[in-house]
């Protein structure tokens, strides 16, 4: 169809090489733990941005996948060794399992609220499992769950087929980077597919999306497993990162989260989340390091603040004030070529 | 088996205690345009949405065949893939869309991408659709969101149209308007069209099914239905003079 793209903007290539050359070149001008863990933030803050930005599905539970995918790749480098199978399946199992869930949840037509409640729920369950697996009997092949204190020391990611040859540091910052463009280019050909386009009218409309044709719950359920398989990824990422994987990654703090960077960095873009788990993530980093304000109080205000002033977010307040000020320039412009006709005008009259 | 575009047989719907379809057998031909009237609650709206799958929370049973084909219990996308267009009773439509977005979504499905885009053409042209087609159709006035609705009906191409009170709210050029437009439909597809506005179905001048407490009260042709006593008595009233 000819010129319009379903709320979705076109991608600039300039501005994504652009993006990507910082990005790549961060390395050489600043350590690259941080900018590692803001980069898995941003993935996971992507996977949700994907699912309810544009299909229109709130998850309150999206830490389930990121735990999955965190305990997943730790469980099956413990009995694997080689990396390259357990990153898959830390893509496969969260996957999986939100097919499961999501079919349940939404051929059985369950209603918008219900649907947070029912993905709170599952994460509430994983959390509290996994903190009850201490015993020696919680044990899946050579791997320990280990309870409250988590699976640590697992083998973390090697170049594929190396198992000596392990990936941390700079390289393994490459890695996230790699991964996150990655997910942003697949998130934009979704968008830009049938597929993509379906999403934008089962958030605009789900029983016309029907009465057109479209099997909904279908469609929801992929893009349910989709955004799961991201967050599942970001997860094996932040196992990888850590070198531990705990109970914690179910956590709701975790969930909430996600919730509110996707919120601040404008909910129906793409840009947004990421941008939102960046900024907000740094914040917490920085206010981790002091004991003089409570972290979750700031982020809660920020988040407050957000929905009053700027009630989209960053991202499309951002888009919104570059266009004004493009259109006032050219109507400054406009106005001046204007004068200056009126000026010729009078001297040819004189 | 039956040669008919759509046909109940012993159709019934119930919501809790209430009896909204009482055991309605009724049959359309292919190509053929009728009318359903009936007062609030008659249950035409329950019978367009039982024939389409759309009963949730109630208790069907009978049999809704499809050119022959038992869709009973079937879901509502694959009812409307045989190729049937459902205009709701509250305009249903993807307001934070563009009307192009609307009808390309509708006409993606059945016709391909390529297909799509020349189909959305058609369907401005044909409704003309031209001086709001790009505008979201949530900022559009009632009329021109109705037919914004009706083209998402015809994107897809369908042979069988359900339209449910599509000239509720429309001014009077409007309404001649849909009946030209009904009547072009009805060249390719048979209707069914569900409507209060007495002047609105005269125009249309088709077989009239008349709804009563859920069951087929009366059906025949526009002037016969409407001097009949029985529908003078629970529906028409004052209206037939």
């Amino acid at each position: 169809m000819t010129g319009s793209g379903f709320g979705v903007g076109r991608l600039r290539w300039h501005w994504f090489a652009a993006f990507a050359a910082a990005l790549l070149l961060l390395p050489l001008v600043s350590e690259t733990n941080t900018p590692t863990l803001l980069a898995i933030w941003a993935l996971f803050a992507l996977s949700l941005g994907l699912m309810w930005g544009y299909a229109g599905l709130l998850s309150f539970g999206h830490a389930a996948y990121f735990g999955l995918g965190a305990y997943t790749y730790a469980i099956a480098s413990f009995n694997i060794g080689e990396s390259t199978a357990p990153l898959l399946l830390a893509l496969l199992v969260p996957a999986l399992v939100a097919a499961i869930i999501g079919a349940m949840m939404f051929y059985g037509r369950i209603s918008d609220v219900y649907l947070g409640v029912m993905t709170l729920v599952v994460t509430l369950i994983l959390n509290r499992f996994m903190n009850a697996t201490a015993g020696d009997a919680y044990r899946i092949g050579n791997a320990r769950l280990g309870g409250f204190n988590g699976i640590p020391a697992f083998p973390t990611l090697n170049v594929p087929g190396d198992p000596g040859e392990q990936i941390y540091g700079t390289p393994y910052y490459y890695v996230v980077v790699i991964c996150l463009l990655g997910a942003y280019l697949l998130a934009r050909w979704i968008l830009a597919s049938s597929f993509g386009r379906a999403l934008v009218g089962i958030r605009e409309n789900e029983l016309r999306m029907e009465l057109i044709g479209y099997d909904v719950p279908a469609l929801k359920t992929l893009i349910f497993s989709v955004s799961a398989a991201m967050a599942g990824l970001a997860g094996c990422l932040f196992a990888n990162w850590a070198e531990i994987v705990t109970p914690s990654v179910f956590s709701l703090g975790q969930s909430a989260e996600v919730i509110i960077w996707v919120i601040v960095g404008g909910l129906g873009t793409l840009i947004g989340p990421m941008l939102g788990a960046a900024v907000l993530g740094s914040l917490k980093i920085a206010l981790g390091s002091q004991t003089t304000v409570d972290n979750s109080l700031v982020l809660g205000a920020i988040l407050i603040l957000v929905v009053l002033l700027i009630p989209r977010g960053f991202a499309p307040a951002l888009v919104a004030w570059r266009r004004r000020f493009a259109s006032a320039q050219a109507h400054r412009r406009q106005a001046r070529g204007t004068r200056r006709r009126h000026v010729v005008i009078r001297d040819a009259d004189a | 088996m039956s040669d008919a575009a759509v046909e109940t047989r012993e159709l019934s719907v119930r919501y809790g205690g209430v009896l909204a379809v009482n055991n309605v057998s009724f049959a359309l031909r292919d190509r053929e345009l009728r009318c359903l009237i009936g007062p609030n609650g008659a249950g035409k709206s329950t019978f367009f949405k039982s024939v389409t799958g759309q009963v949730r929370g109630g208790q069907a049973s009978g049999r809704v065949l499809i050119r022959g084909q038992d869709v009973f219990g079937w879901p509502t996308h694959r009812i409307v893939r045989l190729g049937i267009g459902v205009k709701t009773q509250v305009p249903s439509v993807m307001s934070g869309l563009t009307v192009e977005e609307n009808l390309w979504l509708s006409a993606r499905r059945t016709l391909g991408r390529q297909g799509a885009d020349a189909a959305v053409d058609e369907v401005v042209a044909e409704l003309g659709l031209e001086g709001f087609a790009r505008r979201q159709v949530g900022e559009l006035a009632h009329g021109q969101r109705q037919l914004a609705e009706i083209g998402v009906v015809l994107a897809n191409k369908p042979w069988l149209v359900l339209l449910d009170e599509p000239a509720a709210g429309i001014t009077s050029q409007e309404t001649e308007r849909l009946v030209a437009i009904i009547r072009r439909i009805n060249r390719t597809a048979a209707l069914i069209v569900v409507d209060h506005d007495m002047h609105f179905v005269r125009m249309l001048d088709a077989t009239i099914t008349v709804f009563h407490q859920g069951s087929i009260l009366v059906e025949g042709r526009t002037a016969d239905v409407l001097a009949d006593a029985r529908v003078r008595e629970v529906y028409l009233g004052s209206r037939a003079r």
